[in-house]
């Protein structure tokens, strides 16, 4: 089962491969990873999207709690949290394709961040579920590029991941 | 006062009472060298090898509960270090090993003798440091001994580039560290004690299982307390030997793998277990389902809250340092009075007696050729379990643990989770200058002692006198019996071929040779070793070559279905390994 970990960890050298480490000697799957600051200069949160089962999962957080540097790490899917990610996706856009493609963006709730005479560049944010059912929905042979931030995660309500 | 830093290294080695620095100088050690010959606070012994001053801080530790540490320079110095570190991070050890690196700007350049070490040892280390700044030496030297000792030990890298060894601060040596990241649990939960205590006394079957963290957090008065409080049985792993006594009548010795019949079966049908500092390994249990197959309720109690349901799924997870709970488990049990019922313990004892008879370490005494195991309890029954027996690994490994009876914790010094071959010697060089008085013996075999032999060397440098016991079978003697039930007898590369004179060997270093070959001889041959208080003897044993350690677990086994010795073959669950096909294997 898919799993999103929200990593509070000490913003310091070699923290980062540390957990990155960790899941490929242990053999854990990364399906996405995101990092950086956060309003305290000395902290990085990071939100790793992972899967398995729920003994794999628990095994990954003990592991990740074992890290030095790791200061906090909660498993989002324990209860109510609100996911994002940000994909930039350049399209073909020429002839009757290009009142498509701007059609599709809308539909996505998307924005065209850049615009050349055969090329759309859009901007899309949404659960990764959405980005990939934009990518299902247009031609595939008209895509020319994507770029995907990986999920951001966080809790809904008053349930906060701080020291 | 501004010092260098590497005169900061110095004092902050001083500041932690280090006794001994095992290691070897190299090109950007050299300033941390040149700070060591002008200070006469500690003693560094200069090994012949640096895979020789992880193994001998390992040593050291081990059989002194105090820190190891060790020194090497950069490049080829850093990843020779690496299989001692390995060997040290699987049996957590507390250890602290510097590294020296090339100069900060060269770093990232393939600079000569250039690795990048906080990369290579990082999945093998507890933490590691690189340190950027001079003024970070003490608090980064500060925060690897903490990290070492405190929680699950274990060692720590500090890796320190050479222009910050020249650079000049002052040395202000913290009195404390504080990580916000890093609070290893103490106390264990009191409900969960709780729980624990009124399993035990409604258990029928109850059995106590000890692990090496009972060895590292010095528990061993607590869990001599416990099973004699309670009455009931204790087994204990390979890293165990000695945490409660191996002569009790009450301990029913090691299990898994090559474990005993009856602890192996004790292990399989008890209905409560207590593990305490011990984590269900794939050489202890290998197939979790049928282990869980015969019913019964486990506590497991350890300091590492990643050790618990790794492998085998508990009931009464206990996460604490193994001595407190023990502490806090003793205290209610006190208070309580609550002991497990008398009649169904008195029938678990009769059942346990039982296994217990068929004598499972019974090997043909009356051989014309020497048996290993022969030598193993002759230098038991000598040194009266008091000897500080360190090993390499393989079959002599396991003779050691099976029939050496440790009365003592910190006796018994084996590479057990990474199993490295070339410990016994380095390991034991350590032991003996932690233990300068005490008898040092290195069960080794002939394969093993040649892995890290050049130490023999150093041995001769600082006077150790380790009694080096190799059983000498001219075969990778584990390997061998690997091919010989699971491999049609097809013995590919595990015959030693064109040995060293062993005697004229040690002769050659300057110490004592001794070659045995006939039984006869073995119990005079120790007694006149021990009799060389004063050095370093190396004793050939030439043993049985055909000689197979039992009982065995098979991988993809239950405990009770071992391969049993000949004696017992009536009592055998399933063909006998060497009778069948085998795929799958690890």
């Amino acid at each position: 089962m898919r799993h999103i970990l929200s990593i509070l960890l000490e913003n310091e050298a070699g923290a980062l491969s540390r957990v990155v480490g960790l899941f490929s000697a242990r053999g854990y799957n990364i399906d996405s990873l995101t990092v950086s600051t956060t309003e305290d200069a000395t902290l990085s949160r990071m939100t790793i999207v992972t899967s398995g089962s729920d003994d794999v999962i628990e095994q990954i957080t003990k592991q990740l709690n074992k890290l030095i540097e790791v200061v906090k790490v909660i498993d989002l899917n324990e209860s109510d949290h609100v996911e994002r990610e940000l994909m930039l996706i350049k399209v073909r856009s020429t002839g009757k394709d290009r009142e498509e493609m701007k059609r599709m963006a809308d539909i996505f709730r998307g924005r065209i961040l850049d615009v050349t005479e055969k090329t759309y560049t859009i901007e899309l944010t949404g659960e990764s579920s959405k980005l990939d059912a934009f990518i299902e929905a247009v031609d595939r042979t008209l895509i020319l590029e994507t770029v995907r931030t990986g999920a951001s995660g966080i809790g809904r309500g008053e349930r906060i991941l701080k020291i | 006062m501004e010092i260098s830093g590497a005169e900061i290294v110095i004092r902050c080695l001083q500041e932690e009472g280090v006794e001994f620095v095992f290691g070897y100088p190299g090109g950007a050690v050299l300033e941390i060298y040149d700070a060591i010959f002008k200070q006469d606070k500690f003693k560094h012994v200069l090994v012949r090898h640096e895979q020789g001053a992880v193994h001998a801080a390992d040593g050291y530790s081990r059989s002194s509960h105090k820190v190891g540490v060790a020194l090497v320079t950069s490049g080829p110095g850093a990843t020779n270090a690496i299989t001692g570190i390995a060997t040290a991070y699987l049996d957590s050890i507390p250890m602290v090993v510097i590294s020296g690196q090339v100069p900060t700007p060269a770093i990232g350049l393939d600079a000569f003798q250039e690795v990048d070490m906080v990369g290579i040892t990082r999945p093998c280390v507890k933490h590691n440091i690189l340190v950027k700044d001079v003024r970070d030496i003490a608090s980064a030297m500060k925060k690897a001994f903490h990290i070492a000792t405190t929680g699950r030990p274990g060692p720590v890298v500090v890796d320190i580039p050479k222009d910050i060894t020249l650079a000049r601060a002052e040395f202000h040596y913290p009195q404390s560290v504080s990580l916000r990241s890093y609070n290893p649990p103490a106390k264990g939960h009191p409900g969960q004690i709780k729980k624990a205590v009124n399993l035990l006394s409604d258990a029928k079957r109850p059995l106590i299982y000890i692990g090496g963290g009972a060895v590292l957090s010095n528990a061993s008065n607590q869990v001599t307390e416990l099973v004699k409080m309670l009455g009931v049985p204790a087994t204990n792993t390979l890293m165990a030997l000695g945490a409660f006594s191996g002569s009790d009548p009450q301990n029913l010795g090691m299990l898994g793998m090559h474990g005993l019949y009856e602890a192996n079966m004790a292990m399989q049908h008890c209905d409560v277990l207590i593990a305490i500092g011990a984590r269900f390994d794939d050489r202890v249990i290998s197939v979790p389902s049928h282990f869980l197959s015969s019913p019964k309720k486990i506590v497991h109690i350890d300091i590492d809250p990643s050790s618990i349901a790794k492998r085998v799924k508990v009931d009464i997870p206990i996460v604490g340092n193994v001595r407190d709970v023990l502490d806090e488990m003793l205290a209610l049990l006190r208070q309580t009075g609550a002991r497990p019922n008398a009649e169904h313990l008195a029938s678990w004892w009769k059942q346990l007696e039982e296994w217990r008879s068929h004598n499972c370490l019974k090997f043909d005494a009356n051989s014309d050729i020497i048996k290993p195991q022969f030598v193993v309890q002759t230098l038991y029954e000598i040194t009266g379990g008091d000897a500080f027996v360190t090993s390499d690994v393989g079959q002599h490994q396991m003779w050691a643990a099976q029939y050496y009876k440790f009365n003592k914790p910190r006796r018994w010094i084996n590479s057990g989770g990474l199993g490295t071959m070339g410990f016994g010697l380095p390991a034991a060089m350590g032991v003996q200058l932690a233990n300068p008085d005490a008898t040092v013996a290195c069960i080794t075999g002939e394969a093993s002692i040649q892995m890290n032999i050049q130490e023999l060397s150093t041995c001769k440098q600082y006077h150790t006198p380790v009694k080096v016991i190799n059983l000498n079978n001219r075969y990778l003697g584990m390997v061998r019996q690997w091919q010989e039930f699971f491999y049609g007898n097809r013995y590919s590369e595990s015959y030693m071929d064109a040995l060293p004179d062993f005697v004229k060997l040690a002769e050659a270093y300057g110490h004592v040779g001794m070659k045995i070959e006939r039984p006869a001889d073995v119990e005079p041959a120790l007694r006149e070793a021990m009799k060389l208080k004063e050095r370093l003897v190396f004793m050939d044993f030439i043993t049985d070559q055909t000689e197979n350690v039992f009982p065995m677990v098979q991988n993809n086994r239950g405990l009770s279905q071992m391969d049993l010795p000949p004696h017992m073959r009536h009592l055998q669950q399933g063909t006998v390994a060497k009778e069948r096909d085998y795929g799958n294997l690890s």
